[in-house]
Formats: structure tokens, sequence, C-alpha cells
């Protein structure tokens, strides 16, 4: 009854809520992954420190300016979202005609000084960032104790998900985006600004990216290195899921998540190379990736 | 002539290693022959091939802490440890390659870059790679129970003799039948593939050889700093030799020895600043991908040549 396969079933739960909130991280993040890629070609190596960016900007309104945990959920994404709009326009801009290869060889370089930036300013040990009140606490639910900040980031980021999603499947803008990402030519011709849609498209990513940065922060000490390390496994999200496909980031992000959880559950030590194995098993069987198309 | 003429600055970089040692901290020498060695490998593929891998670490930190393992405790000789490094990196290469080239461009990057995280994660757990400390005071046997290389004076000469192996190797494949097809791989891959190559078996034994020298590198900078840690193969690593290749010049023969030895150069300058060695390289990779795509050499060889400036690589 309170245990399956010799393992105590709170135990169980207990990782499969820990990974479901993880595969929420690595679902926001890759959906802004395969957003900016989508467009603008790029493998947004910088990705992690926008997520970082998002956890420390959340800090410093806290510490420097009290604001608390509600209104940073919306002030870090823009702070962040508008950073990204910036790079864009500086530094990525001159090099769209050029192979991909310099677009992640770049964004690899900004991620560089910005993780360096921070780690010269505030080192590596980590700065905490309170659980704010109206989230404290833990329901019963009878198999198990849920803690409502948990609960929250799963709920929170699934809700992104679904609303970025639905922009992009439902709207005029998000049908606009999807034939540019086709065509970008033809749409130009239609009259539609696309460099203007490049940039809000990358602000975009990085407010997601920013976003999961603050629901972060209460869970994980806030750190310079926290996204150097995850972005390595969202890339891998992103290989498994297929590049061509937002519904692909999302939901690839969530199982993997999951799996790894359950992992850590039955053989700990495998629990930071699944996803890399699956990847590789995947890569094996279907070399576009789960729901992508072959390019 | 003209190939007397070419040769004229490899024999004086020659001479130069050969008289080096009596006027620079040899250790900073070394330090500087095993990245360029490890950088030669990395754009072997690179600027050969076309082939960005971002998990090159793997390869050189796996065989690390292999010949680590093998000079401390199986008491290998040298040139053995080293040998049995390079090895295990080739076979791990030829894993990674079958898998990799099934993705191109950057996708390619981002799966070499997620298996060598896997790698990663196996040195931070295995029990022979003692996690967190890494394999340390490696001891430096003499080679063949004869010669003795204990001290770094000596231990140059060694280090110098095998990079030169390395480079020799590479230099090789690059002006061989083998190398002109890899060009043309990188230059038209379909137009390749309709010529009749088997341009999948081409890329893999680049990338086997490429991953091989890179474990060469490797276990060559064990013997240089007696110690197999987990900064060699985490992918900050892997990022440094591709900032090493960039800056000095993909696709030119010279340019990651140039590049290597600037950013080991920055390196030490700034050891002492902390994290903002970590900024500069960041500044540096920027610039160069915005300003001097060429990197050192190619810009050198480009004024020599005085073409209008043009973008490589599109």
């Amino acid at each position: 009854m309170s245990d399956l396969l010799g393992v105590p079933l709170p135990v169980l739960w207990g990782q499969v809520l820990i990974g479901l909130i993880n595969g929420s991280f690595y679902a926001v993040l890759s959906l802004g992954l395969a957003l900016i890629f989508g467009l603008l070609n790029i493998i947004n190596f910088t990705h992690g420190a926008f997520y970082m960016l998002g956890a420390f900007v959340s800090w410093w309104l806290l510490r420097i300016l009290g604001i608390g945990y509600w209104p940073a959920l919306i002030l870090a994404p823009l702070a962040v979202g508008l950073f990204g709009i910036v790079l864009e326009r500086l530094l990525l801009k001159p090099l769209y005609k050029l192979d991909h290869l310099y677009g992640l060889l770049l964004t690899f370089g900004l991620a560089l000084i910005l993780e360096g930036a921070l780690r010269q300013g505030y080192g590596v040990s980590g700065l905490p960032y309170a659980i704010p009140p109206s989230l404290q606490g833990a329901w019963n639910l009878g198999f198990m104790f849920l803690p409502v900040y948990r609960g929250w980031v799963v709920l929170a980021s699934a809700v992104v998900c679904l609303v970025v999603w639905l922009l992009i499947e439902k709207t005029r803008a998000g049908a606009v985006m999807r034939a540019a990402t086709e065509n970008p030519t033809l749409v130009k011709a239609f009259g539609i600004n696309v460099p203007l849609l490049v940039t809000a498209t990358y602000g975009l990513g990085a407010a997601l990216a920013a976003f999961a940065g603050v629901l972060a922060a209460p869970i994980y000490s806030v750190n310079p290195l926290m996204g150097s390390n995850l972005i390595i496994v969202v890339f891998a999200v992103v290989v498994i899921g297929g590049m061509g496909s937002i519904l692909g980031a999302v939901l690839t992000g969530f199982a993997l998540g999951v799996i790894e959880g359950l992992t850590k559950v039955v053989y700990p030590e495998a629990s930071a190379t699944v996803v890399f194995v699956i990847m590789a098993l995947v890569l094996l069987v279907k070399p576009a990736g789960l729901f992508g198309r072959t390019r | 002539m003209a190939v007397t003429r070419s040769l004229l600055p490899w024999l004086a970089l020659g001479l130069a290693l050969i008289v080096a040692p009596f006027f620079v901290y040899p250790v900073f020498l070394m330090k500087v022959l095993c990245f360029a060695l490890f950088a030669c490998a990395f754009n072997l593929l690179l600027g050969y091939v076309g082939l960005l891998s971002f998990g090159h670490a793997a390869f050189f930190g796996f065989a690390a802490y292999v010949s680590a393992h093998a000079l401390k405790v199986w008491e290998l000789g040298p040139l053995q440890a080293v040998a049995l490094g390079t090895l295990t990196a080739g076979v791990l290469g030829l894993g990674f390659g079958w898998l990799a080239i099934r993705r191109q461009g950057i996708y390619f990057a981002m799966v070499t870059l997620a298996l060598a995280q896997m790698i990663y994660f196996l040195c931070l757990q295995a029990a022979f790679t003692h996690g967190e400390d890494g394999i340390q005071a490696v001891p430096r046997p003499p080679v063949f129970g004869l010669i003795d290389v204990s001290d770094p004076g000596r231990l140059y000469w060694l280090v110098l003799a095998l990079t030169v192996l390395g480079f020799l190797v590479i230099a090789r494949a690059i002006h061989s039948p083998f190398g002109q097809v890899l060009t043309a791989i990188r230059e038209n891959e379909p137009r390749a593939i309709s010529l009749g190559y088997d341009v999948d078996r081409y890329k893999l034994v680049a990338f086997v050889l490429s991953a091989a020298l890179a474990g060469f590198a490797g276990a060559i900078k064990v013997m240089v700093f007696q110690l197999a840690s987990l900064t060699d193969v985490h992918w900050h690593m892997s990022g440094e030799v591709v900032l090493m290749t960039l800056i000095g010049g993909v696709g030119t023969l010279a340019g990651p020895l140039v590049g290597a030895a600037v950013v080991v150069g920055i390196q030490n300058v700034f050891a002492s600043f902390g994290a903002w060695v970590t900024i500069i390289q960041g500044v540096i990779f920027v610039a160069c991908v915005l300003l001097f795509r060429r990197g050192i050499m190619g810009e050198i060889a480009a004024w020599r040549q005085r073409k209008p400036p043009d973008a490589p690589g599109e």
C-alpha cells in the first residue's frame, strides 16, 4: 500500500514533484530557446544567463528597492526582456547574414561576460531569497504534503507555456511569426516589419528565461552559475523534443524533469545523466527529435 | 623555392621553441604547447570539415584522467600512459562522432556539448577520478625506465617532442588527399556527396582523429601539471578551445598555436583577478565574432594578400 517496488510512496511522490518543478524550468527555458531559434536561427547560449539575471534582478529589487516577489514576477522579465532587445539590436543583428555558428559563439561570449561580472560582484556562494508569505506552508493532499510554493511554480510555468502556445498558434501575431520563420522575405513583402518581429521575439525569449529565474529564486539560492549548468540540460531537452515544435519543447521539458526525478528514486547516480542518455537514444532512432521536422 | 619560403616561419618557430626554455618559465611554455595541440586538434574539425564541436573537453579531460590513473595506480611509463589516454579518447570520439554526425550545424554543436556533459557527470561520480579532488600528485616516471623527466626543464623536451609529433600528424592529415576531401565537404557538402564520397565516413574519421589528438594533448597536460581534475572536462574548457581557435584564426595551420599562446598568456596575467579572466575571455569572444572573424593569423594572411575583406564561412 505505502510503497511501490520497495520505494515508499511519499518519497516517490516527492521526487515526482521535484521532477515536475525541474521540468517546469526546462519547459519554460526550452520554449524560449525554441522561439528564438525559430526566428533568429540562433542557439541562444545567453539563455542560461538570462535565467540567472531574472533571479538576480528580483533579488536586487527586494534588496535595493524593497520591491517584493509579486511585482518582481512582472518587473524582472520586463527588465531582462528589454536588455535582450538591446543586445539583439546592437550585437546579434550584424550576424544574421553569416553562418549560424557565429550567433552561437557570440551568445556564448555574452554568457561568459554576464556570469563573470556577477561572479566578480557576488562570488559563487549564493544569496537567499525568501518564499513570499502568501505562498508559504504546505497542503495536505492525503498521500503527501505539497509545499504551496512548489505547486505554484508548476502551475505558473504550465500557464505561461499555455499562454505562449496559444499566442503563437491562435492569434494573428502568432500566425505572422510562424509565417516569418518559414519565409521571411515573403512576409516582408506583405509589409510586415520582420526585423521588429525578430527583436520582439528575442525579447520575449529573454523575458521567459527571466520569468523562470524569478520562479527559481526562492527554491535555489540566487547564484551567478545557476544558469550555466542548467542550460546544457535544456539544450539536450531541445534536441530530444525537436526544434521545429513549440509543443515539443514544452512537453519534453516537463516529461524529462519527471523522468529525472524518478531516476533519482531508482538509481540516484544516473539522475544527472539520464537526460543525456535519452538524448543519445532518441538520436539513434529519430535524429530530428521526437516532435521535430527534418531540416 | 616557394616550399622553402613557406617552411621558413616554421623553422623559425622551431628554433624559438628550442631556445625558449632558457628565457621563459618552462611550465608556462609547456602549458601553451598542450593547449596549442588541443586547439589544433579542435581546428581540424572546425577549420577543415566545418564541424563545430562544443564537447572537446570530454576527450581532453577524460584522456587526462585515464593517463593520470595509468601513471599513478598502474605505474605505467609516460609514453605508455599518453598512448593509453590517446586511445581512450579516440574510442570515445568514435562513439560521440557516430551519434553527432547525424545532425548538422548548430545541432551538431549542441549534441556534442550534451554528450560531453555525460562524461563530465561520469568523471564527477566515478571512483577512479576522485570526484572534486581529481587525481593529484601524478608521478613522472622515467621514459622507458631510462630517461629522467622528473623536473620541468627536462620534461620540456619530452613535451616539445610529443606536441611536435601531434602537430605533424595534423599537418600531414590536412595536406593529404584525405584532407582535400575534408575541405571539399566543408566547402560544399552536397557536391562532395554527388562526387561519390562517403561524406559521413570522412566526417567520422576526422572526428575520431580530432578526438584522439585532443586526448593526446590532455594526456600530455597531466605530465606537465601532475593533475587531472574536473576543470579539464567541464564545458567551459570546450569553450576555451573554441576561443583559442577563433582568436588565432579558424582553418589556418598556425592560428591555434597563436590563439593558445594568447589565451594562456591572458590567463596567466589575470590569474590573480578572479572572475575577470572569464569577463575578458567573453569580451574577446564577442570582439572576435563581431570584428575580426578571421582571427590573428587569418587577418595577417589577408593583409599580406591585400584582398578586400569579406566574411569567411558563409
